[in-house]
């Protein structure tokens, strides 16, 4: 199978300390793949290293290899600009700009130019409602997006990445922040997306990962554990660690 | 048992303690509240006495264009035509926040997003050194340097609504810069980041999300600076020219508010016409201020962050 990024023997130092250790690890097309593993295992840092977000955080260094579509991400001729187009990105909290519904959803389409006011309002509408929150907003599109809900905040933030229509979402917890209801909704929208994207979820809900995800991995410490369909992961884990892991002894 | 029931019941050292603060902070406001209003009552009733106690036509007071409250015109009416200083109140006051804004953006946003560090460093003590020099030295750097300046770069005599715009300028920028900072600042990090990871270069980030966000804090921060101006006597007074007539242009003298306020208000004697109306210019002042205030107010309720 085809795999959109791959990461080769990546370690990630924070200043002095190294903060994943050799991480080897490929995000196969049109699948989504969770990240498990307790708190400050380095979850979030693998997978801001794979849109280069890590950058904005001074003193990063990063050895090994990122590539996606083949390319190393970290090679001085990689346009960080034109990766995060391709590799988006939906941070733990809903995240959208003050502005209205549409000026969100529209923001990257702007940024590349785009100015045919069909061809937004058109995107508009298919990323909201891929986003399935369309039937919410379709009718307060000049709204703040700050008066809606946070789950339709988050899905709304969803729908801004879609607008670009990137290769690969990356997602940081999209649904810790909300009530059970917002993240079945969320969940529903990211089995849909499977079609068209490639997906990769931190998450710490294990039931989640379990029902949207194909593939598993499990980080501890900075080290990759193991990595396995996820059915067969949840079912019969390789290692010691992954089931004392999924059966709670600790995280 | 006793014990406790006598520790519950009477006041412990520490709630009388707080009563104590709190009859001394209630004292306290209670004498600043005294004080403005009497002020407030003050300027207002000397203020309207122009009107009531003089029969000024309140009409001709802001459209009239002849300033002259010593003397009467023909038909006896008192010459007191406001206009001129109202005119060169708002120009000088408009000019100088028009101008002041660019340059008040520019340096805000490379001292919070382009460069913090040598922002930090090198011009935040050069702004907070600009708040705080006495507005009599601008007037006196404006009346040495910009007055002839402007009257060898435009002609004129010099003195006029270009000078007082000038100076003016100088004055409001650090309090334009230093309020926008504050609210460059607090526009959240994540804006940024949702920026910066659809794609955006640092530079969209900052003119699309940013500056856009920080709009409502860019408007309070400009009405700030032009009730400032808009309030500043001496140095405008030092370079306008100080002629209550109606300005034909930019390079004519003229007056502002403050400033025939305060070249008049040591020659009239209290209870007469000439001094009533400076009381009702004072009056002006003070329901501009009052304005600013609540367009402060409007502005941060609008565009506060939700
Ligand atoms: N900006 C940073 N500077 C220095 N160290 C960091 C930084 N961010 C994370 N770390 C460290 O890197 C390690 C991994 O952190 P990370 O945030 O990736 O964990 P995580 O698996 O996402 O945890 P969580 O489930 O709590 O979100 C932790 O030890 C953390 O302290
Ligand atoms: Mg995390």
């Amino acid at each position: 199978m085809e795999n959109v990024i791959t990461a080769e023997n990546m370690r990630l130092y924070y200043g002095e300390k190294e903060a994943l250790h050799g991480i080897n690890l490929a995000f196969p097309k049109n699948q989504i793949t969770a990240l498990l593993g307790p708190s400050g295992s380095g979850k979030s840092t693998f997978l801001r290293s794979l849109n280069r977000m890590n950058d904005l955080i001074p003193d990063v260094t990063i050895t090994g290899s990122v590539k996606f579509e083949g390319q190393d991400i970290y090679s001085p001729k990689m346009d960080v600009v034109n990766l995060r187009k391709r590799v988006g990105m939906v941070f733990q909290q809903p995240n959208p700009f003050p502005f209205s519904v549409y000026d969100n959803v529209i923001y990257g389409l702007k940024l590349e130019g785009v100015k045919d006011k069909k061809l937004l309002d058109q995107r508009v509408e298919e990323s909201l409602k891929q986003a399935a929150v369309w039937d919410e907003t379709k009718d307060h599109l000049k709204e703040s997006a700050l008066s809606f809900s946070g789950g339709q905040q988050q899905r709304i933030c969803i729908a801004r990445v879609l607008a670009v229509q990137p290769d690969m979402i990356l997602m940081d917890e999209p649904t810790s922040a909300l009530d059970p209801v917002s993240s079945s909704k969320i969940e529903d929208t990211m089995l849909e997306l499977k079609n068209d994207y490639t997906v990769a979820i931190v998450t710490h809900n294990m039931q989640q990962a379990a029902r949207i995800s194909d593939y598993s991995a499990f980080f501890l410490n900075g080290d990759l554990i193991e990595t396995e369909a996820t059915q067969q992961m949840f079912v019969n884990p390789v290692q010691e660690q992954t089931s004392d892991f999924l059966n709670g002894k600790f995280g | 048992m006793d014990q406790i029931k006598n520790e519950l019941t009477h006041k412990s050292k520490a709630s009388k303690q707080d009563v104590r603060g709190r009859t001394i902070a209630f004292i306290c406001i209670a004498v600043i509240m005294l004080v403005v209003l009497s002020i407030l009552f003050m300027i207002t009733s000397r203020g309207l006495s122009t009107f009531i106690q003089d029969k000024v036509p309140v009409s001709d007071f802001f459209t009239k264009t002849v300033w002259n409250p010593s003397a009467v015109d023909a038909n006896g009416h008192y010459l007191v035509g406001a206009l001129p200083m109202i005119v060169g109140s708002f120009s000088v006051t408009i000019l100088a926040a028009l101008l002041a804004t660019p340059f008040a953006i520019a340096t805000a946003v490379f001292m919070t997003e382009i460069s913090p560090k040598r922002g930090q460093r090198i011009l935040q003590p050069v702004i907070e050194l600009l708040v705080g020099i006495p507005s009599v030295v601008y007037g006196f750097i404006g009346l040495t340097v910009v007055v002839p300046l402007t009257r060898q770069l435009f002609g004129g005599t010099g003195f006029g609504i270009l000078s007082g715009t000038f100076v003016l300028f100088v004055m409001v920028l650090p309090t334009i810069t230093s309020m926008y900072i504050d609210s460059l600042k607090s526009v959240p990090r994540f804006y940024r980041e949702a920026s910066l990871a659809l794609g955006a270069t640092r530079w969209q980030t900052i003119s699309r999300v940013v500056i856009r966000a920080s709009v409502p804090g860019l408007l309070t921060a400009i009405v700030f600076g032009m009730a400032r101006a808009f309030g500043e006597a001496l140095a405008v007074q030092m370079v306008i020219g100080n002629a209550a007539l109606l300005p034909h242009n930019l390079l004519s003298p003229a007056s502002t508010l403050t400033s025939v306020l305060t070249t008049g208000i040591g020659n009239t004697v209290m209870g007469t016409l000439p001094n009533n109306a400076l009381w009702t210019l004072a009056l002006i002042l003070l329901v501009m201020s009052l304005l600013f205030n609540l367009l402060t107010r409007y502005i941060g309720r609008k565009g506060g962050l939700k």
